[in-house]
């Protein structure tokens, strides 16, 4: 908040930024994450519904579990779909975004 | 908060699937407004930062881990209608792609984590926003607590939509407290994520934070050129 200086910083540098990030949260930290149910999940172990839940429709897909299917280091499967699963939500958001925008008659870069 | 298949029965399911579909058709409608030329790819990495976010369980006690669900994070950076559809567009990936989620759960999923999460954290930091001093710097933690909220709001809902349709025969009030509290606890982790990454956005583009905009206008005097009239 110091560094409240007059030049921006660009937006393809804070876009990068926020690129890098995601893509070393999903395909690297991803490894060190909690592996303890989630709260839903604990509470229905706790009170006795864990067990309705039934097998999941895409259970042996490619990526299930963020996993990827054939990587057998534990390390690279879950960096691989994080990385993955990252990149193809950044597709498909944005291209929805952009879909979606109004369209400014001229384009101003940043 | 995944919810799987098989937790609530058929016709809830297809009911909060209904109530989805009408949620994400109006926030198309809405995000028109939010979305321009350089706020679009914003969402989509608003949007990849949070799955990415999401994979990050952090550890809350007595073996349970919560993570971030990212509705509000996603509506104080780029707007409540766009927040929805990046947190939809999570949602959907990861159940089709990653099995996280059930699919006939999926509306579920939409209404608890895109939609209540997101209306809660936009009104609360929205209202504390309005009602703060107009400082930047209390963007960060006015988002911080709307995030917060949201969690437990979530599980609220969520408990009340076994209320209506859950499968299984249980204490509906043993539910109630075990989902609060835990995802009370939760949502600290929840509001100081949040508070991280608003923060790191608002310290290099406080214009790029759409939940600042009118803090930033009122403090600077800029006036903004209205874009297009079509």
């Amino acid at each position: 908040m110091s560094a409240a200086s007059k030049k921006a910083v660009p937006f393809k540098w804070v876009a990068l930024g926020i690129a890098v990030v995601a893509l070393l949260l999903a395909g690297v930290v991803s490894y060190y994450a909690s592996a303890n149910p989630d709260g839903l999940e604990y509470v229905a172990g706790k009170t006795g519904f864990l067990d309705s839940a039934s097998e999941h429709g895409a259970a042996d897909g490619p990526l299930a579990d963020y996993g990827t299917k054939g990587v057998d280091n534990e390390r690279l499967s879950g960096g691989f779909a994080g990385v993955i699963g990252t990149v193809v939500v950044l597709v498909l958001a944005g291209g929805l975004a952009l879909v979606v925008r109004r369209r400014s008659a001229k384009s101003d870069e940043a | 908060m995944h919810v799987p298949d098989g937790f609530l029965d058929a016709p809830t399911s297809i009911a909060t699937g209904a109530v989805a579909v009408v949620a994400v058709g109006v926030a198309l409608r809405g995000a028109r407004r939010e979305l321009d030329d350089k706020t679009a790819p914003l969402a989509g990495l608003v949007a990849a930062f949070v799955f990415a976010t999401q994979m990050l369980n952090f550890p809350v006690g007595a073996g349970t881990s919560g993570h971030l669900m990212g509705g509000a994070l996603a509506a104080v950076l780029v707007g409540p209608w766009t927040g929805v559809l990046c947190v939809s567009v999570v949602l959907i990936v990861q159940s089709l792609l990653f099995a996280d989620g059930g699919i006939t759960a999926l509306g579920t999923n939409i209404l608890l984590m895109a939609v209540t999460t997101v209306v809660v954290g936009w009104f609360v930091s929205r209202v504390l926003i309005k009602l703060l001093p107009k400082r930047v710097g209390l963007v960060a933690p006015a988002a911080a607590i709307g995030a917060f909220l949201s969690v437990p709001a979530a599980a609220a809902v969520f408990t009340a939509l076994y209320a209506v349709g859950g499968t299984a025969d249980i204490s509906l009030t043993t539910l109630a407290t075990a989902m609060l509290g835990w995802h009370t606890v939760i949502g600290l982790g929840e509001g100081a994520i949040t508070f991280l990454a608003v923060g790191a956005i608002l310290s290099v583009r406080p214009d790029l934070v759409y939940a600042a905009r009118g803090v930033i206008a009122e403090r600077d005097l800029v006036i903004k050129p209205k874009e297009s009239v079509a």
